[in-house]
């Protein structure tokens, strides 16, 4: 539920015109949390979160598009905050109903949420705390695992550069080279450990596409360090 | 150019000494020479892979025809009007100004083995160190009765991208209502194994908004295709009772035509066409041929390498190789490259070989939205290209899924042209 200083922080919010019905309803801060868990996956928010897959949520009411720091954004999300565009409830709301259709481009392949409710309540939570990342109730939300567990000695295998980049000649048959985003997620510039989780979680099966079980379900961990090494260097 | 095969059994000796210490190419020698013939899926992936890898330590020329190239992949959604003609159309100017490339408009129309050189129809030579040859399909002359270059106008084969392609739906699309499109499906082993049933689907497609009427028939030699569940499930949900396929049981694979009258022979039953889709037996591209490294239609090539059998300075990359469990397809041609660049900078100036990986994935599109795909991984055994694991789109799938397949196939598109073409 919301508190009051959420209330108040809301209010310079309410004055921008509201064009998306789903976005002038406060959301469940509760459920909102528990949906924050599929986001997490990318994006970390609180006093130490830094960059994943996705750029860090701090302070992200206000924000100019594609201002985080060190993150390497698509174009058409740099192109945005060159126009000015800056992230107002509306504005969140509409992108993560379907974030490719509200910007073309865009490095995020999440699908979207269809459910006005389910965006509020997110919403609601991500209000609750972004704007006072030193509340956040994770002590320490940098340094939880993604969405797989990995084994601390494949996590801590040194990768050869050079090897992913004999290797990363077969990734690049889909997924380009610029970090470009068309249908296919970009894999530039991921921190390492996050690559290799998620590769992880392919080769186990616990991400479900079956393109990425079959590529990931060959490589060896030396392998996808050596990939995770390459491609993260690609991305500075 | 005068080619015999004795030309390498003098070069036995040489392998062996090549095996035994890779030459490194010193500043006296030059720049080691790499001549790619064909600029698809294989050699235009081959030339960059080699130009960017080696930074500019290995001189690449890439002999290629046509200043515009049309993939065939992606050529079926043009037909059907889900791409236009621009989208699927790609230059060479990026890899000649950003890479380094020299690329060469011409025809290559002779090799000399001995002399390591490459004739081109206008008169130049290329001498080479290293020869690429990913030159793609030829059809087999008279493997459908009645079909030849000279008929290719009023049954257009449609099968090497472009102007066949534009062709085939201008007639498509002047089809008169409730009249009959007939496709002449090819026997094994071709291009694209699962190409003339996504194109099946495609004028399916077409003709269920414009023509609904009309009439699709297949005759083909073949018992089983790719992917023939997830297509036979599309054809009966989306265009139910259009699409008619004769096996050979029915007499598929006995087929001749008449092209002045437009007229389909299907064992002894006689068909009027009004379109006439002939896709006929393929092989190598024919300058394999006149290199000498064919074997019956297809150039044996050494997995781990993509080297010819016949000739450790060519590779043989793509629809043309003869290398066991990869299917002919752009795809493959571009995981193939990658190993052949390896193979190739490691010969010429020692930098490091890996162990080859192949890949291959063919997504098609059945109705709007409703992609399907079909993958597997490889690897290099002595005898043979080997599959390793595979998956493939399940029937019964639901739309999102279908749909998002599909959206995957677009992104591909984006990825594997932005690799060839840079």
């Amino acid at each position: 539920m919301t508190g009051p200083r959420t209330l108040a922080a809301c209010a310079a919010l309410m004055l921008a015109p509201a064009t998306s019905v789903g976005a002038s309803e406060f959301g469940d801060v509760a459920r909102g949390a528990e949906f924050w868990k599929q986001c997490r996956t990318c994006h970390r928010i609180g006093p130490n979160a830094s960059n994943k897959v996705g750029p860090n949520l701090n302070f992200i009411f206000g924000r100019v598009f594609g201002v985080a720091e060190g993150y390497r954004y698509s174009k058409a999300m740099t192109a945005a905050g060159e126009e000015g565009r800056v992230w107002d409830l509306d504005q969140l709301d509409a992108y993560i109903t379907d974030p490719r259709g509200f910007l073309k481009g865009t490095k995020m392949t999440f699908k979207g949420i269809k459910d006005p409710q389910e965006r509020a309540d997110v919403l609601a939570w991500l209000r609750e705390n972004s704007d006072n990342p030193s509340d956040i109730p994770e002590a320490e939300p940098t340094a939880v695992g993604t969405d797989h567990s990995v084994d601390a000695a494949i996590l801590a295998i040194a990768g050869d550069p050079e090897y992913g980049e004999y290797l990363s000649s077969e990734c690049l048959t889909c997924h380009r080279a610029d970090g470009e985003v068309d249908g296919i997620p970009s894999v530039i510039g991921w921190p390492d450990e996050d690559f290799v989780v998620a590769m992880h979680a392919y080769k186990d099966k616990v991400r479900p596409h079956p393109v990425m079980q079959m590529m990931a379900g060959r490589l060896s961990n030396e392998e996808i360090a050596s990939l995770a090494a390459y491609f993260s260097a690609l991305g500075q | 150019m005068k080619l015999n095969r004795r030309h390498f059994i003098g070069s036995s000796a040489a392998l062996t000494a090549t095996l035994a210490a890779p030459v490194v190419w010193g500043d006296s020698h030059g720049k080691p020479k790499v001549v790619v013939i064909g600029g698809g899926a294989g050699g235009a992936t081959v030339a960059r892979y080699l130009a960017k890898d080696s930074k500019g330590g290995i001189d690449v020329t890439l002999v290629e025809p046509t200043r515009k190239y049309y993939t065939c992949f992606f050529s079926n959604l043009y037909i059907a009007g889900f791409r236009d003609l621009m989208s699927i159309g790609h230059t060479y100017g990026t890899l000649a100004a950003d890479y380094g490339i020299n690329v060469v408009h011409d025809w290559a129309i002779g090799i000399d083995r001995d002399a390591r050189t490459v004739t081109l129809a206008s008169g130049s030579v290329l001498p080479y160190d290293r020869l690429v040859l990913s030159p793609g399909i030829d059809f087999v002359d008279g493997a459908v009765p009645g079909w030849d270059v000279s008929t290719q106008g009023a049954m257009p084969h449609a099968y090497k991208g472009g102007t066949q392609a534009e062709l085939l739906k201008r007639q498509i699309e002047a089809m008169p209502e409730g009249g009959t499109y007939c496709m002449i499906a090819p026997p094994n082993p071709f291009r694209c194994p699962p190409g003339p049933y996504e194109r099946v689907s495609m004028v399916a497609h077409k003709l269920s908004q414009t023509n609904p009427t009309a009439k699709i028939l297949i005759a083909d030699p073949k018992e089983k295709f790719s992917k023939q569940a997830l297509f036979e499930e599309g054809w009966e949900t989306h265009y139910g009772g259009m699409v008619e396929r004769l096996g050979p049981d029915f007499g598929g694979g006995n087929v001749s035509v008449n092209a002045a009258d437009m007229m389909v022979d299907i064992d002894g039953e006689v068909v009027k066409a009004d379109v006439c889709n002939v896709i006929p037996a393929m092989k190598a591209g024919r300058i394999c041929e006149m290199a000498g490294v064919t074997e019956g239609n297809w150039a044996p090539v050494v997995p781990a390498t993509m080297q010819s059998r016949l000739d450790e300075n060519i590779h043989v990359l793509g629809d043309s190789a003869n290398q066991g469990d990869m299917p002919k397809s752009g795809f493959a041609a571009n995981s193939q490259a990658k190993v052949a660049s390896m193979a190739i900078r490691g010969a010429l100036t020692g930098s490091k070989v890996f162990p080859a990986k192949f890949t291959n994935t063919c997504w098609s599109l059945i109705s709007t939205d409703n992609g399907v795909k079909v993958g597997a991984t490889y690897e290099a055994t002595d005898e043979k290209i080997a599959k390793v694991d595979g998956f493939i789109s399940q029937t019964g799938e639901n739309a999102d899924l279908r749909k998002a397949t599909f959206e995957e196939s677009v992104g591909w598109y984006s990825g594997i042209t932005a690799d060839m073409f840079g």
